[in-house]
């Protein structure tokens, strides 16, 4: 059982599902999905692409390894490949897919990794801008070392890392700024 | 039963194999740029500018108000569209290609919308992405493509305008009257420049390279938005109204067959649609024999694999191990080998009478590819026709090989070209697109396969091992006299080297030294082997550029300097140029400091590599800890564990003008980090043709953290045409950071990865 805030920003218990009850309800990026019909084990990820068709979360290793099916949980980075649907409770998910304001405006992050063309396949990125955005979010600030300590548990296959360490840097610079007005 | 054929990857592996790549690279590059006609031919035109309105490429003609003078562009009311040639894989041709077209269009890059272009050789000739092949073999055709298209333009508004073309521009997309201040936009103009007859030879002026705007300068890849904001473009991100999921288990060790299955058990788990067993077509890069699995999402598709339960028939299977395979080549390595492949002056006389001598044999383990995005493929086949959506580094192979596998005639199938989540020579070869074929066509509806992570590295073709016995000799002046390679290889076919593990006359040093030997010998090797970003290059630069630093050594003499001397004087050498090789050489040692003083425990180490026509010389700067004690490495031998730190890899290139200077720079990072990923602990081992190590786990790629300094110079002298960039910065690095671990410690690394010789990265 854990603390979590519900929509009104209540707190309340939250009971893990048990596994007979076979419908769910999923909060994605502020939208609530009935889910009747899920085995409450299958991972959040194979949910988010194969159910909601949210696929810029992306499957790379299925065992936590490589960061790409990387979501935030209450603004907290987690594997959605091993953490089973049914889990989640009444936490809220954001996926790569809910950064962008509903204008469809890029956040800091998304900007970021554009302006510096940080990606070459690209297959890893979401991951990766999810993993820095939860860094962001406790640590608006970061040391190089704590991007590299936050930002280790995610594989780029081509080998982007130095232009991901430059984007983090160069958000996080963008959002303080904001944060005084844009001074 | 089921044997295993190598037909049809015998052909692509010959050209996208290291060596051979440069033959037809430069032939290819010379064809496209000798014969100007036979492009005008293929976009419309025969002779003196007569059109041929019906032909192909021109798809939109009956519409007059699309202007479309070739494959490559079209301009209509909805703006410029540029389409991208090859399959993006992550080295940045859906950009680059583009941008040559954008440019000789004299184009507003912000007015372009670049688009993948259909998989259509009858338009574009053969499309792949491989060998770093797409810029020199497309760079001229993409050229006169734009070329032709603002020619028309031209012609279009000096029509309208009743002026002499000669005395219009072109701007931003836009033809200029500069007399009058008139301009026209190309989108004004493209129904009047639809109308009008394909302009002839002469009438086509490219650009002088002095007046680029585009090539040359920094532009971010066309799809970033859509990767940052999730949005489906990848093979995997493919759906389609009532798709079904599935997966496939094929023998755990290569060539087995089933002889049975728990079907029927399967069968009846939560949401599974299908279970059945599929023969393999007896072409191991097609249609391997398997159990297929259809159900209604991923995640139940998978399940089901895990419970199901195959009894193998593995009397033809791979029964390949690793260490007796070292062993073999341990005691090989004493003798003569099975074949010369270069023999120059007298090696055995040059070694019994040396002033001084190295030896040591080198080791590299097999690798996989292992792109992020596991192989996948959505299919649907109906009416007998098959169309594919197929994250795939050869559409048309991939197209020819479904055909046979469904049982129809190739035009009856269609490939949408995805975005590949990495390729690395992966996706030359097209199984898991046979395999979705196959299991669309016996479900009927359509299918996206999964392979999971495991599947992806246990049934990859991969960069063969391979083994070195190095002997070599100096003379009194400290020059080289003797150089011998006895190669110890992998033959699937017990006759020819599988590809990426054959030399050849072109290796290093041949030509630079007055003696020299190869000698090349096979084991027998069952698994799949195949191209892996830079073939042959990707280990021989580590064994040749390590062991020309021993002779240096034995010689007491700089590195740098024998490297030069080795070079010689600027001449070309088969493909090579040595002035281009010295000179990237020259560059990387002085932006390194070469020669400077370091602090204790630090050693800066040199290399240099010519590969897919690229010229890349790196030195890296390292420091290594004290031997922190012993432990054991896969090989069940006990090394001393050190630390490695590496500081900073300063590169030098030169592959001619760069097109896009920021994926130029991004493919050289990305090529040194994937270099010191790979050769610091990556390593596939067999057991009883099993693969031992089959995810991220025990396969360890190099992560942040660990990410050195990467220094990222560039050379054009403007003499030589732009080649590609996907592979040529890779070869040197385990060669100049094995260098620098000597310098260093005096520890010379002979196997990678080198986390078998105990060393792992700070």
């Amino acid at each position: 059982m854990e603390q979590v805030p519900d929509v009104l920003g209540y707190h309340k218990t939250v009971v893990s599902k048990i596994a007979h009850d076979m419908s769910l309800n999923l909060k994605v990026n502020g939208a609530t999905h009935s889910l009747p019909e899920i085995d409450p084990q299958t991972p959040l990820l194979w949910v988010l692409r194969d159910t909601l068709g949210l696929v810029g979360t992306k499957y790379g290793c299925g065992i936590s390894q490589c960061g790409a099916c990387t979501v935030l949980l209450d603004g907290k980075s987690t594997k959605s490949c091993i953490f089973p649907v049914a889990s989640v409770g009444d936490s809220e998910v954001t996926t790569i897919e809910g950064l962008a304001s509903p204008s469809g405006e890029l956040n800091a992050l998304q900007k970021a990794w554009v302006d510096l063309d940080v990606a070459q396949c690209g297959y890893c990125q979401s991951g990766q801008i999810m993993a820095a955005e939860s860094l962001l979010r406790t640590n608006p600030n970061p040391e190089d070392e704590e991007i590299d300590s936050a930002m280790a548990s995610n594989i780029c296959r081509c080998g982007t890392y130095l232009r991901i360490r430059q984007a983090v840097k160069t958000a996080a610079k963008q959002n303080l700024s904001d944060d005084m007005g844009g001074e | 039963m089921t044997s295993l054929s190598y037909a049809g990857i015998s052909e692509l592996a010959e050209a996208v194999n290291g060596q051979r790549l440069h033959n037809s690279a430069l032939d290819e590059f010379r064809v496209v740029k000798l014969d100007r006609r036979q492009f005008l031919k293929l976009t419309g035109v025969v002779g003196g500018g007569l059109m041929l309105a019906s032909v192909a490429p021109r798809a939109h003609a009956q519409d007059s108000a699309t202007f479309q003078p070739n494959g490559y562009l079209k301009i209509d009311s909805d703006g410029i569209q540029i389409f991208a040639k090859n399959p993006e894989i992550g080295q940045g041709v859906k950009t680059s290609l583009p941008m040559i077209v954008a440019e000789e269009l004299d184009a507003s890059w912000s007015d372009v919308q670049v688009l993948q272009a259909p998989i259509d050789t009858g338009t574009y000739g053969y499309q792949f992405a491989g060998g770093s092949m797409s810029i020199p073999t497309n760079y001229a055709t993409l050229r006169n493509a734009g070329a032709t298209a603002r020619s028309l333009l031209i012609r279009a508004a000096a029509n309208k305008w009743n002026v002499d073309k000669a005395t219009l521009a072109t701007q931003n997309s836009h033809v200029v009257d500069s007399a009058s201040g008139r301009k026209l936009s190309y989108v004004e103009l493209a129904g009047d420049a639809a109308s009008l007859p394909m302009p002839s030879d002469g009438e086509v002026a490219l650009k002088d390279p002095k007046q680029f705007r585009l090539l040359g300068t920094r532009l971010t890849g066309v799809d970033n938005e859509a990767i940052v904001k999730g949005e489906p473009l990848f093979g995997i991100d493919q759906s389609l109204p009532g798709l079904k999921y599935a997966v496939y288990q094929k023998c755990p060790a290569i060539g087995g067959t089933v002889s049975s299955a728990n079907l029927a058990d399967v069968k009846k788990m939560p949401g599974i649609v299908d279970a059945f067993v599929l023969e393999g077509n007896g072409n191991a890069s097609e249609l391997l024999p398997g159990v297929a699995i259809v159900a209604n999402s991923t995640w139940e598709a998978m399940q089901a694999k895990k419970a199901l339960r195959v009894e193998w028939d593995e009397s033809d299977a791979s029964k390949d191990n690793w260490e007796q395979a070292s062993n073999e080549a341990d005691r090989l390595r004493l003798e003569n080998g099975q074949q010369q492949v270069v023999n120059q002056g007298d090696v055995d006389a040059a070694l019994e009478s040396s002033a001084g001598s190295a030896s040591g044999f080198y080791k590299y383990h097999f690798v996989s590819h292992a792109p992020l995005e596991p192989q996948n493929c959505t299919a649907s086949f109906k009416d007998g026709a098959l169309v594919l959506w197929a994250p795939t580094q050869t559409p048309p192979q991939a197209i020819g090989s479904a055909a046979r596998i469904v049982g129809v005639a190739p035009n009856k199938v269609t490939l949408n070209q995805m975005r590949c989540g990495g390729g690395f020579g992966r996706r030359l070869y097209n199984d898991f697109v046979c395999e979705a074929a196959a299991i669309a066509k016996h479900v009927g509806v359509p299918i996206k396969l999964q392979w999971t992570r495991e599947d992806d590295i246990a049934y990859d073709l991969f960069r063969a091992g391979g083994f070195h016995q190095m002997d070599g000799s100096v003379d009194a002046d400290g020059k080289i006299t003797g150089w011998r390679d006895r190669f110890i290889t992998f033959t699937a076919d017990g006759n020819r080297p599988v590809t990426g593990g054959s030399l050849d006359a072109s290796v290093f040093p041949n030509g630079l030294v007055p003696n020299m030997r190869v000698e090349q010998t096979s084991l027998k090797w069952t698994n799949r082997c195949a191209a892996w970003r830079a073939p042959g290059s990707n280990v021989f630069a580590f064994v040749v550029q390590s062991f020309l630093h021993e002779l240096a050594d034995a010689a007491n003499r700089d590195h740098l300097e024998v490297l030069l001397e080795v070079l010689g004087e600027p001449r070309r050498l088969g493909r090579m140029h040595t002035g281009r090789a010295s000179g990237v050489v020259k560059l990387a040692a002085e932006k390194a400091g070469w020669g400077r003083e370091l602090p204790k425990g630090h050693g800066l180490g040199v290399a240099f590599y010519f590969s897919h026509q690229g010229y890349v010389a790196q030195v890296a700067e390292v420091g290594v800890g004290d031997p922190e004690g012993a432990r054991q490495n896969r090989s069940g031998e006990s090394v001393q564990q050190r630390k490695l730190y590496v500081h900073k890899i300063t590169t030098a290139t030169d592959v001619g003008p760069i097109v896009n200077l920021s994926g130029a720079e991004n493919q050289v990072q990305g090529s040194v980090i994937d270099g010191l990923s790979t050769m610091m602990d990556l390593s596939v081992t067999f057991e009883n043709g099993r693969v031992q190590e089959t995810n991220f786990d025990r396969y360890r790629m190099l992560r942040m953290p660990s990410t050195p300094q990467v220094a990222v110079h560039f050379i054009d002298t403007g003499e030589f045409p732009p080649t590609g960039l996907g592979e040529p910065a890779f070869p040197p690095v385990a060669p100049a950071v094995c260098n620098a671990i000597f310098a260093a410690s005096g520890h010379r690394v002979r196997t990678m990865p080198i986390s078998e010789e105990g060393f792992y990265l700070a």
